[in-house]
């Protein structure tokens, strides 16, 4: 949602990093457990579970033991919030509020309705209808440029292309595809109980090996394409392995690892980019790779010109397959158990560490496949431009969509028509494109604040008896 | 201060959770209000403090009608409640948290005028309110200490005091003694015997019937959101029972003499370092566990008594495979001591934890994936990577009607199940297959005499088909209940073994750590714990050793 790549990730990772503070001394160093002899109650049995960290012992994972304790902590209210937080009304009302603080915006930034509403008391009338009309035109654009065009409707009529109806929605899908997958690499991760911000760097890593096999390498052309995918996904999973393995074996926190990673990543773009012998485009200046194959670029299919990119369908088979993954594997039982939470999942002789290195791995896989259908999809080469902000962007899918996969594509979908009606909106009427993101940023802030907020202040939701709110305190 | 309810109603739902509930409490009285877990005491309670809004019925304070809308209108009204979860902030101290909500401001005097506001805390003042109150009613609370530094039972007088200082004439205290050790209950009953003197009403919600006969000064039985009798404290424990349950409860399940064959288990000099336990006492260079030694056999069940936070929980978790230990583990002879948690439960250990809410449960998930949360992998939930959906709810509704877990449906959460039914879930779920070696921790704390029996029942009728049995318990009638064989843990070492026919002086003694020599088992020293007790006869069996 911002034009700098690496800004954003900065000030999400400060707010995610911010809210890992308040429990620092949870770890098994910490002294202040109570020597009461009823342990188990509350932070006793927390100190006596991750206690023996100073063992001598080959057994023992004391970063994994402090993981854990931590993990009791503010983590998981958070992750219960967003996970458990909003029911869908609340996120339509979001949507709804979002869209009348956007016309807000749009009324009053626009000159012409100033200058009504100046003399709105001797012409209240104008005042309203000027706002009225700046809304109404700004609306109509973008609905049109998202969703759907009377206009092409006519034309239709009269002799016109019949798939142009369906080229906003095209236009939309187009849109929304990296975010569905950055999206599901997000809210795969917060089922398993990580939060990872790190969808941009895993883009960049799927990014760079699909443009290498993209233009270096020669192969017949569907098994050219079947291999970029693969190769995207496997340089996404590196990365989100190497974030899984450092949290596993050392505690590393996985948004401090992620955000470094973030700027690694990035920096490392821009030096292949910026390296003839690396992906940057013979005898040019400008940071951009050479275009991939044809035969390795992802077709549309539905002809021309309604017509749907397989990466959108390549999205929507990774949403139902993290679906079934989740809810009808075992290794989708180890996820969400260990997300819900980690002691019992241990207890239950799941490995916590295991999870975490395999969670990490396939969410960097998804978001490093949004790399490959980006290339092979949309942009064809790699440059800043298809970076984009789809991995920060996956952080708000995956929020909004509460972290499920049917969400995140429906979520993706919306972000993809502001996006795509952006562009329209700001051509046929003087609202700037940023007025989208406006928008986008205020529908995430009013589905996520609450349950944040709750989750920061312990506040539970009345579940059932509507009492707990107060009575479970901060043992709840 | 005279409190009355009358024809107090609450639904939820289809639920009636009281059901036209009268109830009076006269001043310098302790009630006791006794029932199951889900009979609607904590909603009743709940009502009185303004949490829960009920649906017919009204509040009297003195003769007069009161409304309790909010937990202010409560202390408006001069009731003050202690939860079972503590309201505390963890970093601040007593006094802090006993000012959190009436802060006073520090007042600037000058000369005669009344005080100038300052608008900064005095923290001064509450302090001296805390030591004050903690003199006049023997709390013994240090308001300069940080709460989470605090043990259990002392937080809960904390609590005590905060509602104090409200004025409170009426105190209701939601199962005080759940998370308390005997001793620190004790000490609870002493300072309510305090306050009883002072004049303050005390309603004690428990389902524990010895401590509700010896506190309270009348008995009111809830069953099912009704009132179903109010006795005096004389009444037997078999009457109290029955009118909890509704139906005549066994106290004490009949066993048969155990029948022990193989050696299941066998526990070498089994040792877990560093006691965060035990570190705030200054003890932290001692093992959790120290060079603990012992076998249980097929059919017999070792109770291990103790109080608790001497390294049973260690000991438990290092079994399991949780926590790194030193020594040998043997199960069925191979040695499992460096296998994971899953090969040990692959191996054919059931696991029933002390802390079920964390450690055995997870409490978003549905009944059904709770029953299968430790075989979820395995034949016939599983094949390959595919969990078999029909397979884990038919699991889930057999287990469910064998066990009697009351829930809507199996795929309820279990965190909507009472505290009895989450235990029923665990039981059945590490009892419903088949194994060598069942080690219960803790296995009925926090349930109802119902609950008790029903789960005692089943961890005999485990080792009567010939499983190890292992029980960790902090309540004597507990272990003499159970076990066969009973060892004594006293900071991380097993003090002495014994028959369960043990008077229960000397398990004190035992559990005290004092090894009072010629009488000292003589398997505690030598690591053979299955040379003969002294008094073995009571479980009718003779050493094959």
């Amino acid at each position: 949602m911002s034009d700098d790549p690496g800004g954003v990730p900065a000030g999400s990772g400060q707010d995610q990093g911010g809210t890992e503070n308040p429990r620092p001394g949870d770890g098994p160093a910490s002294p202040a457990s109570p020597a009461d002899p009823a342990g188990s109650a509350g932070a006793g049995g927390d100190a006596a579970a991750s206690g023996p960290a100073g063992s001598a012992d080959d057994q023992g994972d004391a970063s994994a033991e402090r993981g854990l304790g931590r993990f009791r902590g503010l983590d998981r209210a958070i992750l219960d919030a967003i996970i458990h937080g909003s029911p869908t009304v609340v996120t339509i009302l979001a949507v709804i509020s979002a869209l009348v603080l956007g016309a807000l915006i749009i009324a009053f930034s626009d000159t012409a309705v100033l200058h009504a509403w100046a003399s709105f008391f001797s012409a209240p009338g104008a005042a309203i209808s000027a706002a009225w009309q700046s809304i109404a035109s700004a609306y109509s654009a973008l609905f049109e440029g998202a969703i759907f065009n009377p206009h092409t409707v006519a034309a239709a009529f009269h002799g016109g292309s019949v798939g142009a109806i369906f080229y906003p929605l095209s236009e939309t899908a187009s849109e929304a595809t990296p975010l569905v997958l950055t999206g599901l690499s997000v809210a795969l991760a917060f089922r398993a109980g990580l939060f990872n911000i790190g969808a941009a760097s895993q883009w960049i890593g799927g990014a760079i090996v699909v443009t290498y096999l993209g233009f270096a390498v020669s192969l017949p052309p569907v098994i050219h394409v079947i291999v970029c995918l693969a190769g995207g996904f496997a340089g996404g999973a590196v990365m989100g392995w190497l974030v899984g393995d450092l949290k596993a074996r050392t505690g590393a926190h996985e948004v401090i690892v992620t955000i470094m990673l973030n700027y690694i990543m990035y920096d490392l773009l821009s030096y292949v980019l910026d390296t003839p012998k690396a992906l940057q485009l013979p005898h040019q200046a400008n940071l951009i790779s050479p275009n991939i194959a044809a035969d390795a670029q992802l077709p549309h299919v539905g002809g021309p010109p309604p017509q749907v990119g397989v990466g959108f369908l390549v999205a929507l088979a990774a949403a139902a397959g993290m679906w079934w993954l989740l809810e009808r594997s075992t290794t989708g039982f180890e996820f969400r158990t260990v997300g819900a939470n980690p002691s019992a999942a241990r207890t239950a002789g799941m490995s916590v560490q295991k999870t975490w290195i395999l969670a990490m791995l396939l969410a960097g896989g998804l978001a490093g496949l949004s790399g490959a259908v980006t290339i092979q999809g949309s942009f064809y080469s790699l440059n800043f431009q298809s970076y984009g902000t789809y991995g920060i962007d996956g952080i708000t899918v995956a929020l909004l969509g509460r972290a499920r996969p049917a969400g995140v594509v429906l979520a993706a979908l919306l972000f993809g028509a502001l996006n795509a009606g952006g562009p329209v909106m700001e051509a046929a009427t003087s609202v700037p494109i940023d007025i989208a993101e406006v928008i986008e940023g205020l529908i995430v802030l009013f589905v996520a604040a609450p349950p944040l907020i709750r989750a920061v202040f312990r506040l539970r939701e009345a579940r059932g008896s509507g009492m707990e709110a107060i009575a479970k305190g901060w043992n709840g | 201060m005279e409190l009355e309810l009358r024809g107090i109603t609450k639904r939820f739902g289809s639920l009636v959770a009281n059901d036209h509930i009268d109830l009076a409490v006269a001043p310098g009285e302790i009630r006791g209000l006794l029932g199951e877990n889900g009979a609607g005491k904590t909603t009743l309670m709940n009502v009185l403090y303004g949490l829960v809004q009920p649906d017919e019925g009204e509040i009297l304070v003195d003769g007069k009608q009161v409304t309790i809308h909010s937990p202010k209108d409560a202390i408006n009204a001069k009731i003050g409640m202690v939860h079972q979860h503590f309201m505390l902030v963890p970093v601040f101290t007593v006094a802090e948290n006993v000012a959190l909500g009436v802060e006073q401001q520090r007042k600037l005097k000058i000369g005669s005028l009344p005080g100038i506001p300052t608008g900064l805390l005095d923290r001064g003042r509450a302090r001296r309110q805390v030591i004050e109150l903690s003199e006049r009613y023997g709390l013994q609370v240090n308001p300069d200490v940080r709460i989470e530094d605090l043990p259990v039972g002392v937080q809960q007088r904390v609590e005590i005091i905060k509602a104090l200082l409200r004025q409170a004439s009426v105190l209701i205290l939601d199962e005080p003694t759940a998370v308390l050790t005997p001793g620190e209950t004790e000490d609870l009953f002493r300072v309510m015997r305090e306050l009883r003197e002072g004049g303050r009403s005390i309603v004690f919600i428990s389902h524990k019937l010895k401590e509700v006969q010896t506190i309270a000064d009348k008995i009111t039985v809830i069953r099912r959101g009704k009132v179903v009798g109010e006795r005096p404290p004389s009444t037997s424990d078999a009457e109290l029972a029955a009118l909890m349950v509704g139906r005549p409860v066994e106290l004490k399940v009949s066993k048969e003499p155990a029948k022990p064959a193989d050696v299941v288990l066998e526990v070498t000099d089994l040792t877990v370092a560093g006691a965060a336990g035990l570190a705030a006492a200054g003890q932290d260079s001692r093992n959790s566990v120290d060079g603990v030694s012992f076998q249980v056999r097929a059919g017999e069940i070792l109770g291990i008594a103790g109080v608790q936070g001497n390294g049973q929980t260690e000991l438990c978790e290092a079994l399991m495979g949780l926590l790194p230990s030193g020594g040998q583990v043997r199960l069925d002879g191979k040695d499992i001591s460096r296998a994971t948690p899953h090969d040990r439960l692959r191996s054919g250990i059931s696991y029933i934890p002390e802390d079920r809410r964390e450690d055995g449960l997870v409490s978003d998930f549905s009944v059904a994936d709770n029953l299968v949360l430790d075989l979820y992998d395995r034949k016939p939930f599983a094949s390959g990577i595919a969990m078999d959906l029909p397979a884990i709810r038919a699991n889930a509704r057999t287990l469910t009607t064998e066990f009697d877990v009351r829930t809507s449906s199996i795929d309820a959460t279990v965190g909507t199940l009472s505290g009895g039914n989450q235990q029923k879930v665990i039981l059945a779920r590490e009892v419903g297959r088949r194994v060598r070696l069942l080690l219960a921790s803790q296995p009925t704390r926090g349930l109802d005499v119902g609950s008790i029996e029903f789960v005692h029942r089943r961890i005999i009728e485990e080792r009567d088909q010939g499983v190890a049995v292992i029980i960790v318990s902090s309540e004597l009638d507990e272990i003499y209940a159970l076990a066969d064989r009973i060892a004594v843990m006293y900071e991380g070492q097993i003090t002495g073994f014994r028959p369960p026919s043990v008077p229960v002086t000397e398990l004190g003694l035992l559990m005290a750590g004092v090894r009072n020599g010629a009488a000292a088992d003589p398997a505690g020293s030598d690591g053979n714990p299955d040379d003969g007790p002294p008094g073995g006869g009571s479980a009718g069996r003779t050493e094959p050793t």
